[in-house]
């Protein structure tokens, strides 16, 4: 049980069946804590799967795994305590403020009202959001939004925040800037484990895994990974292996 | 404690700001209240007769005169024929057919006896079943007042008779609106409650925002009862402003004690919300929602003695009845409001509405699944 200490994610053989389909398929693997671990992979993969079954959204059909020292089967709301979650569906309150979303997820994971006051105005200025910490969220543009959202999933300074495909549809300024926030919560100490299709966004992480048809076909440094497979970028190292894949993209 | 007070705050915001709800809330059981009363009336009145009269007699001209009088009648013609009489039956024109045979005031007169022919329209049972025992009552008066004019003064009362005179307890004047607008309030309140708690949880599934309420470290029932509580409030809202319509509009006064009142319509209200959630906790979208709801709730209300007695009910149908928590509460509210009942009588449905309230929220929580 040491070692699951030491690490943030610690996965063996994790699985995930619908009926007769098998989304996610024995994957293993150990994310360090402080890393930014990316976790790459077509459409329909089971990226979104294995990610659910890490927050303790879902129920593994088999297999073990280990969120910030939690089981996956037992503890799940102590791993809820523990993580942020920005989902791929924007799910922060349309129909209130900026200030309101703020304050009832930091309240709801039980920051004081002094610290929510604090950390608030911090997110408030380091987002530039002075102007429409007022505003309904439903009236802001998408990149404002998402960056929010990934801003209100750190609030209580989780061990790890799981991002799933989190600039997804964002231009590509707003996306530097949403790095740009990925980084300084990484620099806080916060485990990052991202899903993306951005190739370049690959490129930002410490180590990545890429899943083929539910299962993680390669994991390591984007360097490593780009030697192994003889390609230029990890474009190419993302399409040796994804061409493979049986699974039609959903 | 803490995470209770900022879903709380999360909910009252959202509602507020929601117009349609708002409207849904406030002006609908107030048109609603204002209206149906008024339409609710199981007064049978404006019964179309067509009298075929063979005897144009006095005797057959005052009988006529006397059910004109009654009010409850509408001389609608005067065929000639049996035949033309069933004719304005089937074209919907008359309810009800009388024949006076010919010869009606020398048999009257001479023989003491004679028969009349009523034949009925009984589409509409209620109002054929009424129509006829009118008619037959206004008939008997007649009969007495012809007896009354024929045989001597002192020689009258051949047989003993039976009068009965029945004197009408906690609604007098026995008036519909006493009867239906508390058991109409309870129908919006169920309405309002029963739909909006639907809804509710299902909303935030097809929005989405429920992923990040089921990643976080919010327990169920706080959950359940962040989403109960605000609409428990609005609920007793619902309540008051009836309450006010009721005095209002129609001059109904509780006689019983506004407390009693308000304990039922909490309880009461905590079961209808429980089971509104346990709905929305089984929906995936708002219109599944919707239609389990309102096969519910219709079943809910038509069974509930809101329109039918429950007494006539065959025992299966009293049963379910019995099982559903409207029929309590429309039974309690007339209760209290029209005889004065007390906590103590109403005691046995307080226990139940406690027990539907008990089961369907601990059902709801249970059925809410924060892990898939």
């Amino acid at each position: 049980m040491n070692t699951k200490e030491q690490k943030a994610i610690v996965c063996r053989d994790l699985t995930k069946r619908f009926g007769d389909f098998v989304a996610v398929d024995h994957i293993s693997f150990e994310v360090e804590r402080g890393e930014i671990f990316g976790f790459l992979g077509a459409n329909g993969a089971g990226k979104t799967t294995a990610m659910r079954m890490l927050c303790g959204l879902s129920h593994p059909t088999s297999g073990q795994a280990a969120v910030a020292g939690f089981d996956v089967y037992r503890q799940q709301e102590s791993i809820k305590r523990s993580i942020g979650y920005m989902s791929q569906k924007f799910s922060l309150y349309e129909n209130l403020t900026v200030l309101e979303n703020i304050e009832f997820f930091g309240g709801v994971y039980g920051l004081s009202d002094a610290k929510l006051n604090r950390r608030s105005e911090r997110l408030i200025t380091t987002l530039g959001l002075g102007q429409e910490a007022r505003k309904m969220v439903g009236s802001l543009p998408l990149g404002w939004k998402q960056k929010l959202a990934f801003s209100v999933a750190v609030i209580h300074d989780p061990a790890i925040v799981f991002l799933d495909e989190p600039t997804g549809g964002v231009d590509p300024v707003t996306r530097r800037q949403f790095w740009d926030l990925i980084y300084e919560a990484a620099g806080r100490g916060i485990t990052i484990f991202v899903t993306t299709h951005y190739m370049d966004e690959a490129e930002y992480c410490n180590r990545i895994s890429i899943m083929v048809d539910g299962r993680v076909e390669a994991l390591d440094t984007p360097g490593n990974l780009k030697h192994r497979f003889a390609a230029d970028s990890m474009d190419e190292v993302f399409y040796q292996l994804a061409r493979g894949a049986k699974r039609a993209a959903d | 404690m803490r995470t209770l007070k900022f879903l709380l705050r999360k909910e009252f915001r959202q509602i507020f700001r929601d117009k349609s709800i708002l409207a849904m809330i406030f002006i609908m059981p107030t048109v609603q209240l204002i209206i149906m009363p008024l339409a609710a009336n199981y007064e049978v009145k404006n019964i179309q007769l067509a009298v075929v009269d063979r005897d144009h007699s006095s005797y057959s001209q005052q009988l006529i005169a006397k059910i004109g009088a009654s009010g409850y009648f509408r001389i609608v013609a005067d065929p000639r024929s049996f035949r033309d009489a069933l004719r304005l039956v089937e074209g919907n024109r008359a309810d009800l057919v009388m024949e006076i045979p010919a010869g009606f005031e020398r048999n009257l007169v001479r023989e003491g006896a004679q028969n009349l022919a009523l034949s009925v329209d009984a589409i509409n049972g209620t109002k054929a079943g009424l129509g006829a025992a009118y008619l037959t009552r206004i008939i008997g008066d007649f009969n007495t007042d012809v007896r009354l004019e024929w045989v001597e003064p002192g020689r009258f009362n051949p047989m003993a008779t039976i009068e009965v005179t029945s004197l009408n307890w906690f609604n007098p004047r026995a008036e519909y609106r006493f009867f239906m607008v508390p058991a109409i309030l309870v129908l919006l309140l169920t309405l309002v409650g029963g739909f909006l708690s639907a809804l509710n949880i299902v909303r935030e599934k097809e929005i989405g925002t429920i992923e990040q309420i089921n990643v976080s470290p919010i327990r169920k029932w706080q959950f359940i009862l962040g989403k109960m509580i605000p609409f428990w409030v609005l609920g007793l809202i619902v309540f008051t402003i009836g309450l006010t319509i009721a005095r209002v509009v129609y001059g109904i006064i509780p006689a019983g004690s506004l407390l009693t009142l308000y304990v039922f319509a909490a309880v009461y209200l905590v079961a209808l919300l429980g089971f509104g959630l346990l709905i929305s906790t089984f929906s995936d979208t708002q219109i599944q929602a919707m239609f389990v709801a309102f096969f519910f709730i219709m079943i809910f209300i038509l069974m509930s003695g809101l329109f039918t007695s429950i007494d006539s009910m065959p025992v299966w149908a009293r049963t379910i009845a019995y099982l559903t928590p409207v029929t309590h509460f429309i039974e309690v509210m007339r209760m209290i409001v029209l005889k004065g009942s007390g906590l103590a009588d109403v005691s046995r449905q307080l226990l139940y509405e406690g027990l539907f309230a008990v089961v369907l929220n601990g059902w709801a929580i249970l059925n809410y699944r924060k892990t898939t």
